[in-house]
C-alpha cells in the first residue's frame, strides 16, 4: 500500500529543562538537568521533573482554574508548535485539524485531589467539584486544546502508558495518511508529578529514585540507578502531508518514515526484550533502511535496574553490529516526563539533523556491565559521524511497546 | 452582616472565580450574567463557595436568586445572619 509521506514541521514542547526546542537543546547539549525536589502530599520532599511553562501565555486564569494541568501544558505545546510551524493559522481550515495527544493515565491528579478536599468537609460529597468530570474524561487535554484554539476537526487522546508520546505521533500520522484530517497536532503530554499516587505506586514497587541530589537522581544505565524519576511535560508536534508541506514552503524538521506498536503479552511491569526488539526490527523493515543505518538511538531506559538491563539486551539484539549507531537517553536529564516522554525524548535530538551532535546519557559514574553498549554516548556531548536518522523507543506498562524512525529530508 | 457586606463576599468569591474579571464596577441591580463572562459552571462554583466557605446551601430551586448582586444580598443575608447550629 503507497502510504502519503508524513513530515515534523513545528515543535511546541515544555520540558523540566527548557520551554521551547532552543533551550531544551541547549540543555540537553550543555548537560544540564531539570530535575529538582518537590514537597508532596503524603509522601513528603522527591525528586521530581518540573516544567516552569508560562500558562497566561494562551490561557486565561479562568481557564486555567477550571481545566487541567494536562489541559495547560497541551494548549500551550499546541500553540507554540502552530506558531513554530509557520502555517497561517487563521487560513487553516480548522475541520481539518486533528487532536491526538498521547498519555499515560489522566484523571488521578484531579481525583486524588477532589477526594483531599472532601476531607476536608468530613466527607461531604456535596463538596466534590462539578468539574470533576470534564476534567477527568479520557479526551480532557485533547479537548482542551480544541477549545482553546477553536479546531472543529476530530480530538482524543491516545492512552499507552509511557509509550503514549510515540504513539500519540504515530495516531497523527494514519489519520494524514488516511485523508482523515489534513494537519495534526500530535504528541503526548504528562501531568503525572500531582498524584501522590503515581509516586507512590512506583515507591511500593521499589521503582522510584532516590538521591540527595535531585540532579543526579535519575541515572539510567548507571551502576548505582535505583528507579524513575517522575516528570511532567509536553511535546506536540505539527505534521503534515510532505506534498502539503513543500507546496506551502514549510520548514521541515524530518520525515516520519517508519513506526511499529506491539504487546508483549507476559508481565504488567517488566519489559520483554524479545518483543522490544520485534518492536525495532518491524519499524526498521517499514522505513526500509538497516539497523546500521539509524544514527541515533533515543532510548526509553527509565533507570530501573530491571527495566534499563532489558532494553539493552534488546537494543544489543538489534544494534550489536552497527558501528555508525549512537545511543543516548534523555530522562537521564529529565526524568520520566510518562506520557511526554516519547515525544519530547524525539524533539531533544531532531535538532542533531542540523547541528550534527548527539547528547549523552549523564549521571553515569560507573556504568551497569548489563548496559555497557560500544555505542553509548556517556556523559559528554559528541559529534556524530553521520545525522540523518534517529530511532525513538517508548514502552510502557502492560508491555506497550513504540518505535519511531524520524530522517531527515535531503 | 449586613446587604453590603454581603455583596462584598459575593465579589470576593466572584473574584476568584474568575480572576481575569474586572469588578470594580459591577452594577448590583444588574444580572451579574449580563455584565461579566460568568457561565453556568460559575454559578455552580459560586453556589460550591458559600457551601465550603459558609456552610450555606442554596437548593437548585433558588439558584435564581443568584442573578444579581442585590438579589444576592436580598437571599443570602438573612443566611449569613441565621444562628449557627452546633
Amino acid at each position: 500500500m503507497q502510504r502519503a509521506r508524513v513530515v515534523i514541521t513545528g515543535i511546541g514542547l515544555t520540558s523540566p529543562n527548557g520551554d521551547n526546542l532552543s533551550s531544551f537543546r541547549s540543555n540537553l547539549l550543555a548537560g544540564v538537568s531539570g530535575v529538582e525536589f518537590m514537597e508532596h502530599r503524603y509522601i513528603g520532599k522527591v525528586p521530581a521533573g518540573i516544567c516552569h511553562f508560562d500558562a497566561l501565555k494562551y490561557q486565561g486564569r479562568k481557564d486555567i482554574r477550571n481545566g487541567t494541568r494536562a489541559g495547560s501544558i497541551s494548549i500551550y505545546c499546541s500553540h507554540e508548535a502552530v506558531a513554530d510551524c509557520g502555517v497561517d493559522w487563521a487560513g487553516v481550515d480548522k475541520s481539518r485539524v486533528g487532536v491526538y495527544i498521547g498519555f499515560t493515565e489522566h484523571g488521578s491528579v484531579e481525583t486524588e485531589y477532589e477526594v483531599f478536599n472532601i476531607s476536608q468537609f468530613n466527607y461531604d460529597v456535596r463538596c466534590w467539584t462539578h468539574h470533576h468530570n470534564p476534567r477527568t474524561v479520557a479526551n480532557n487535554p485533547a479537548g482542551e486544546v480544541t477549545m482553546n484554539m477553536k479546531i472543529t476537526g476530530p480530538h482524543y487522546c491516545i492512552g499507552a502508558a509511557c509509550a503514549a508520546g510515540n504513539n500519540g505521533v504515530i495516531q497523527g500520522v494514519q489519520m494524514l495518511q488516511l485523508g482523515e484530517v489534513d494537519f495534526a497536532l500530535a504528541g503526548g503530554v504528562s501531568e503525572s508529578i500531582r498524584s501522590f499516587g503515581i509516586f507512590a505506586g512506583f515507591k511500593s514497587q521499589g521503582a522510584l529514585a532516590e538521591n540527595a541530589d535531585p540532579t543526579k537522581a535519575s541515572r539510567p544505565f548507571d551502576k548505582a540507578r535505583n528507579g524513575i524519576v517522575v516528570s511532567e511535560g509536553g511535546c506536540i508536534y505539527t505534521l503534515e502531508r510532505l506534498d502539503d508541506a513543500t507546496r506551502r514552503g514549510a520548514k521541515i524538521y524530518g520525515e516520519v518514515v517508519g513506526y511499529c506498536m506491539n504487546s508483549d503479552a507476559t508481565d504488567a511491569v517488566l519489559p520483554n526484550p524479545v518483543r522490544q526488539a520485534e518492536c525495532m526490527r518491524a519499524a526498521l523493515k517499514m522505513s526500509g533502511i538497516a539497523a546500521d543505518d539509524v544514527d541515533i538511538v533515543s532510548t526509553h531506559a527509565t533507570g530501573t535496574p530491571a527495566g534499563d538491563a532489558q532494553e539493552c539486551k534488546a537494543l544489543r539484539e538489534v544494534f550489536g553490529a552497527s558501528k555508525n549507531t549512537r545511543i543516548n537517553n534523555t530522562k537521564s536529564f529529565i526524568g520520566h516526563a510518562m506520557g511526554a516522554a516519547g515525544a519530547l525524548e524525539l524533539a531533544g535530538n531532531l535538532p542533531s539533523f542540523v547541528d550534527g551532535m548527539i547528547h549523552p546519557t549523564i549521571n553515569i559514574d560507573e556504568i551497569d556491565p548489563e548496559c555497557a553498549m560500544e555505542q553509548l554516548v556517556i556523559n559528554k556531548t559528541q559529534r556524530l559521524p553521520r545525522a540523518e536518522t534517529i530511532l525513538n523507543n517508548s514502552f510502557g506498562m502492560l508491555g506497550i511497546n513504540s518505535c519511531l524512525i524520524v530522517k531527515k529530508i535531503a | 452582616m449586613t446587604k453590603e457586606d454581603c455583596k462584598k463576599v459575593v465579589l470576593e468569591i466572584i473574584g476568584e472565580i474568575a480572576p481575569d474579571e474586572n469588578l470594580d464596577n459591577v452594577k448590583p441591580n444588574v444580572r451579574l450574567r449580563d455584565q461579566l463572562d460568568l457561565d453556568s459552571m460559575d454559578f455552580l462554583d459560586i453556589v460550591m463557595e458559600l457551601r465550603k466557605k459558609y456552610g450555606i446551601n442554596v437548593p437548585e430551586a433558588d439558584y435564581i436568586k443568584l442573578a444579581s448582586l442585590d438579589s444576592c444580598a436580598e437571599y443570602l443575608t438573612p443566611l449569613f445572619n441565621r444562628p449557627k447550629t452546633a
